[in-house]
């Protein structure tokens, strides 16, 4: 294991001077466990990552909630669908994050859309597949009362199939915006900020560590809570099932 | 225009894979070039093998034992949950401002990143093994330890298998930041712009991406021979 020539450590480390600005406190000059002065005078520079962060975990999820619901309607009458489609997600999931956005820049440059459509593509596998669960788990009792009331193919699906399927589906929503918003921490090097921007600006600084990734991973656990809330409401009938 | 931009930088690609170019502001000689790709796969790949086995040895074990107990699901599921959350990045990060750089350290953040998925999948897939069948063969005189060994983790490869899979490939994204806690990896190339300049950039992506998916599809073969035959057509007809 060659272990050495850090001349190569990256040049994206914009941002470093204000980080490692750390006059005044014996705290930060130490790197000390938290420094409580230093973070409240400097958390409002994290507001702006915290947004962007935001907004690229709702814009990657709701876009791959759209395309797995597509490929789950598609695939739900035509089953050999399936496996291809699994197959596919699967593959997508497979490419390391960091190597997908640099793969993406000689096509879409940067910018946001270089971290957005990673970040959706990883999103497809598990939303998919439990959309595709969940339809598959609807009680054929149902499906018959519903043709029994004269439904057709299309109101069967949108007002009995995928109703009942909401629990899995939710279920699926959960773990693709909690993977997501950790995912979403490399988005700066797309040119997309977001919180690993401030993170990888000065990772020696344990302060500025705590801070970042806190952020993200309260992100997370706000995320999940609003979904199964959300899921909830949308399937009152019964009780979320838990992951 | 954009296509014809993505030909050129990736033929600049494989032109610094396979005979390698003069380096950028920050080098000196020739950078890249088969041998040189060459080890530095192959240490993305001692790195992350490493880490792999510390999470195999730590988590498997536990899920297998709390898996066979039927107990400690709350807990399996929470750790599985909040691996999930914790940023690939924030956890080296943290590493590295706590505890410092170097192989051993990163090491052990890709070793907890690994943890999760294989503690939380073999616990499921021990539990989800029919217990008519633990019965069986409890009824016919199996040890506890038999039965494990010889019931449970045959007819769980699937699920199990499937933790191990998502574990390999977080772990070999991750060792990509390698460069960050001071170990040498592929990312090297993919972090190292003004060494290896764009064409080794891309060239980086390329690698890391083949590297999960030769990995990746390795360990469905593995899986594939690791599964009973039994197992293996009674999941066929489902498809997936």
């Amino acid at each position: 294991m060659t272990t050495g020539s850090l001349a190569t450590l990256p040049p994206l480390a914009q941002g470093g001077d204000f980080f490692r600005e750390r006059t005044g406190t014996s705290c930060v000059e130490e790197n000390g466990f938290f420094c409580f002065q230093w973070a409240a005078d400097n958390i409002d520079s994290y507001v702006t990552p915290t947004l962007e962060q935001l907004y690229l975990v709702v814009l990657s999820v709701a876009a791959g909630f759209v395309i797995a619901l597509a490929l789950a309607v598609l695939s739900h009458r035509r089953r050999w669908l399936v496996p291809p489609l699994t197959g596919f997600t699967g593959v997508l999931y497979t490419i390391p994050s960091l190597a997908f956005i640099f793969l993406l820049i000689p096509i879409t440059g940067f910018g946001t859309l270089t971290a957005v459509i990673p970040l959706t593509a990883y999103t497809l596998q598990i939303i998919y597949r439990n959309i595709v669960a969940g339809l598959a788990n609807v009680p054929a009792a149902s499906k018959d009362a519903g043709r029994g009331m004269g439904m057709t193919d299309r109101q069967l699906l949108w007002r009995v199939e995928i109703p009942l399927a909401v629990p899995e589906i939710v279920a699926g929503l959960r773990i693709a915006t909690v993977s997501t918003v950790a995912i979403a921490t490399f988005a700066f090097f797309a040119g997309a900020g977001g919180l690993g921007e401030p993170l990888y600006s000065d990772i020696e600084f344990k302060t500025n560590v705590i801070i970042s990734g806190g952020l993200a991973i309260l992100m997370a656990i706000a995320f999940d809570a609003l979904l199964v809330v959300a899921g909830r409401f949308a399937s009152p009938w019964r009780k979320v099932r838990p992951v | 225009m954009t296509v014809l931009a993505f030909l050129d930088a990736f033929t600049g690609a494989l032109e610094f894979i396979f005979e390698g170019q003069q380096a950028g502001i920050a080098g000196r000689g020739t950078v890249g070039g088969l041998d040189q790709i060459g080890d530095l796969t192959l240490d993305h790949i001692e790195v992350s093998a490493l880490a792999l086995a510390g999470s195999l040895l730590l988590a498997m074990p536990v899920g297998m034992w709390l898996g066979h107990r039927g107990k400690g699901e709350l807990l399996a599921v929470a750790i599985g949950n909040a691996g999930r959350a914790v940023p690939e990045l924030a956890l080296v990060a943290f590493m590295v401002a706590f505890v410092g750089v170097g192989l051993v350290n990163l090491t052990i953040a890709l070793l907890i990143l690994g943890i999760p998925p294989i503690l939380t999948n073999t616990f499921v897939a021990i539990r989800q093994v029919d217990r008519d069948a633990v019965e069986a063969a409890r009824g016919m005189g199996f040890s506890e330890a038999g039965i494990v060994a010889r019931v449970e983790l045959p007819l769980s490869v699937p699920t199990l298998m499937s933790g191990v899979r998502t574990a390999a490939i977080a772990i070999i994204a991750t060792a990509t930041i390698g460069p960050i806690a001071g170990v040498v990896t592929l990312g090297d190339l993919i972090l190292g712009r003004n060494v290896y300049g764009d064409d080794g950039v891309l060239a980086g992506a390329i690698v890391v991406a083949l590297l999960a998916l030769v990995v990746e599809l390795s360990l469905a073969g593995v899986q594939w021979l690791l599964t009973p035959r039994g197992v293996r057509l009674q999941r066929a007809p489902a498809g997936a």
